[in-house]
């Protein structure tokens, strides 16, 4: 019996720039896994994920998205997937709730369907007070918070995350991350990448370790603390190993 | 750091500021900034032909002139004082609302009064240093015509730039003062827009209403003005009399400028940090609020076109932008209802200025919803092809130009049947060369960089001139002249092309 296709499956994938930015990656994540990329800055990570989002066109490789070609049928792959970025991408003329309409128009999505969850989310991201109100002024945390409630209204299958955590409070954070591990929790497949290392311990499945474009490390935090020999240090001493190691190698 | 330290550090940086600014502004950019340097420069020598055109003959006008020439003269200085008011309002807006440094100067340990003495001068530098530039190539001409006395003409750009500054560093402060920081925005903007244009469409307007023609020196030099005008002696032509030489009017005129410029400096700079600080503490952008509605059915592009006219609707400031070309549709307006009653030739010059007027608000709403994508990853990473989203856009675009121009062609259809299809034929094709050129040129910009959008290239810019010059000239001639109309359209058509051709994006 054929086993169900990767939620994502990147295969030789390369971009570059002035330099190599993305070096012939090949990275694997399973269907409902939450998947944790880190690596320091220039990495690639963020260029990965746009190429893999789709807003980037790699130079060489391939990408499937729960088997299909994202590359060939480019709508296919959107329809099943969501993309938030660092930087929080909203109307400031909007309230939320239309901006989450709008989403959920783009999708496609039954707008009797669409409005009620657009409401909770809104809800359980504690924006119920400014439903109405115009995002113009609202602070990088409140548009972060609307800009992944539009990621998640039409219920897509893999969530990709760019630094979600950015200029979030911690309350906030935590609603997010809450969210997040529901949305596994219920099946989807969530991406993310982070620097805050506590993030990727805590909430993550799986953990990649990007460095100069390629993939150096990935696995469970146990699998990621034996590579070092040791079993009582933590993701961010491990991760420090990693990229000191590569960067040495280099 | 004392005072007098303060004033010249920050002045050193704010002429730094400018010249980066106005350097950007002309060249769009560091690229090819020698090569655009060189092309501004061909530019300027270029613009001395139509500064001939323009004033050549006037280079042996001597003292003392009659009324009607003085009073010509007076209209002309009021104009471009006029367009450096509209500027400098501008200007002073910006220093309010687009400054990024404003939060760094106001938690500096520096006299705000001092810093903000040297900003309001920065801005009558800089509004009287475009002044100076834009008129050298008509002094120029005087010049070499009629002798260096013509050179006092600089004197007069520089004391009605400084003038100019101070108005509109005083109408600011006070609009803000009397309507609040939000509504300032907007209505500064458009304030600065009906300066720019109100004085020669008020003219228009009276010409038309008058004499039945769209030439403004059909009132100026009417006996009724020279009527109204006051003797020779007056004040009210010092500055004609200066820029024909007369020391002493320049000399007054120069005097009186600089005090205005000192007085509103005195008298507005403690009050500029006070405004400045209530613009950032200003809570009420916060608590805007929609309508309620329920979330609507509808295709994809539905969903886009809706959202496009929504952000439209809801930046006035922005809309009012573009908009303000609608000004220069009263006139034709104004002559249209009035050849209704008497069946004027007039009639035929309202298709050009809508087919011209249409071209032109087109470019702008192309930029607004091709460009100025505020979300263009969330759009990007929808399920929908590039080609849908720019169709969708594009939809926006005509509907709009559609709604504007639709009252003037259902006038125009009662009065003539074959203009008004020639003008709506004129407008649609104005409109898709525009939204085409924004199209090929297109870059991913901030909605809020709207202001900017003609530094990012040149050559749009121009093209988008060219064509929406050329269909309406196109429109004219279909009326007047089918045989030239075809002329004209093929080289239209040419502009169009090489347009394309030396685009970054050949669609």
């Amino acid at each position: 019996m054929p086993s169900d296709p990767p939620a994502l499956g990147v295969r030789g994938l390369t971009k570059r720039f002035d330099r190599p930015a993305v070096d012939a990656l090949d990275l694997t994540v399973r269907a409902g896994e939450f998947y944790a990329l880190l690596g320091p800055n220039g990495a690639g990570k963020t260029t990965t994920l746009r190429m893999v989002a789709g807003l980037l066109k790699p130079d060489a490789g391939s990408v499937s998205i729960f088997g299909i070609d994202a590359l060939s049928d480019p709508i296919g792959a959107k329809q099943i997937m969501a993309w938030v970025s660092d930087e929080p991408m909203i109307y400031d003329k909007l309230t939320p709730l239309e901006y989450l309409e709008f989403v959920a128009g783009l999708w496609g999505i039954d707008p009797r369907l669409s409005e009620r969850s657009a409401q909770d989310l809104l809800v359980s991201l504690g924006l119920e007070p400014h439903l109405h109100e115009r995002c113009e002024g609202f602070s990088k945390g409140m548009r972060q918070k609307v800009a992944l409630a539009g990621a998640l209204v039409h219920d897509p299958s893999l969530i990709i995350l760019d630094e979600p955590l950015t200029g979030l409070d911690a309350l906030s954070a935590r609603h997010v991350k809450g969210l997040l591990q529901e949305r596994v929790r219920a099946g989807s497949t969530v991406i993310m990448t982070t620097h805050i290392l506590e993030v990727a311990e805590r909430m993550a499945d799986r953990i990649g370790v990007i460095a100069k474009g390629r993939l150096v490390a990935e696995g469970t935090l146990a699998e990621l603390r034996q590579r070092n020999g040791r079993n009582d240090i933590s993701l961010e001493d491990a991760f420090i190993a990693l990229v000191e190691t590569e960067a040495a190698a280099a | 750091m004392s005072s007098a330290t303060d004033l010249t550090w920050f002045a050193r940086h704010e002429i730094r500021l400018a010249w980066r600014e106005w350097l950007a502004m002309t060249t769009g950019g560091q690229r090819r900034r020698k090569r655009a340097v060189i092309g501004l420069v061909i530019f300027a020598a270029i613009l001395h032909l139509p500064a001939y055109a323009v004033v050549g003959r006037f280079a042996n006008l001597t003292l003392p002139l009659d009324k009607s020439a003085l009073i010509v003269m007076s209209s002309t200085i009021f104009l471009a004082w006029a367009l450096m008011l509209s500027q400098a309002v501008e200007s002073v807006t910006r220093v309010f609302y687009a400054r990024a440094d404003l939060d760094l100067i106001m938690s500096s340990p520096v006299r705000l009064t001092n810093i903000f003495s040297v900003r309001i001068a920065a801005i009558a530098l800089q509004v009287t240093g475009m002044a100076l530039l834009f008129s050298t190539p008509f002094v120029d001409v005087l010049v070499i015509g009629g002798g260096p006395r013509w050179l006092a003409a600089f004197g007069v750009v520089i004391a009605i730039g400084l003038s100019a500054a101070a108005v509109a560093t005083a109408l600011t402060v006070a609009l803000f003062r009397l309507i609040g920081p939000r509504r300032t925005r907007l209505v500064a903007q458009v304030l600065a827009a009906i300066i720019g244009a109100g004085f020669v469409i008020a003219l228009q307007i009276a010409a038309i209403l008058s004499y039945g023609t769209l030439s403004r020196f059909a009132v100026l030099t009417s006996d009724t003005v020279a009527g109204f005008a006051p003797d020779a002696g007056s004040m009210l032509w010092w500055p004609a009399r200066a820029v024909l030489g007369d020391g002493e009017a320049l000399s007054l005129l120069l005097a009186f400028s600089l005090a205005l410029l000192g007085v509103v400096v005195a008298i507005f700079s403690p009050r500029f940090a006070d405004t400045i600080i209530r613009i950032s503490a200003n809570p009420a952008m916060a608590s805007r609020t929609a309508k309620v509605r329920t979330f609507q059915r509808g295709s994809r592009q539905q969903a886009l076109r809706w959202k496009e006219f929504v952000l439209l609707r809801r930046d006035p400031w922005l809309l009012s932008q573009s908009l303000m070309q609608l000004l220069y549709l009263v006139p034709p307006a104004l002559m249209l209802w009035r050849s209704f009653s008497d069946g004027s030739a007039g009639l035929m010059l309202i298709t050009p200025v809508i087919v011209m007027a249409a071209g032109q608000l087109a470019g702008g709403l192309a930029w607004l919803t091709i460009s100025g994508e505020d979300a263009a990853d969330l759009v990007a990473t929808a399920p929908l092809s590039p080609a849908q989203v720019i169709r969708a856009k594009i939809e926006v675009v005509l509907l709009s130009i559609a709604l504007v121009v639709a009252p003037f062609v259902i006038a125009l259809a009662f009065a003539s049947a074959l203009q008004a299809v020639v003008t709506v034929l004129g407008v649609t094709i104005a409109t898709i060369s525009a939204a085409a050129i924004q199209l090929w040129f297109r870059v991913q910009a901030k909605r809020s960089q709207f202001r900017r959008r003609q530094t990012s290239s040149r050559v749009a810019t121009f093209a988008e001139a060219f064509c929406s010059i050329g269909w309406a000239a196109t429109s004219a001639l279909a009326l007047a002249m089918p045989i030239a109309a075809v002329i004209t359209g093929a080289m239209t058509l040419m502009v169009l092309a090489t347009t394309w051709k030396i685009s970054p994006r050949q669609e």
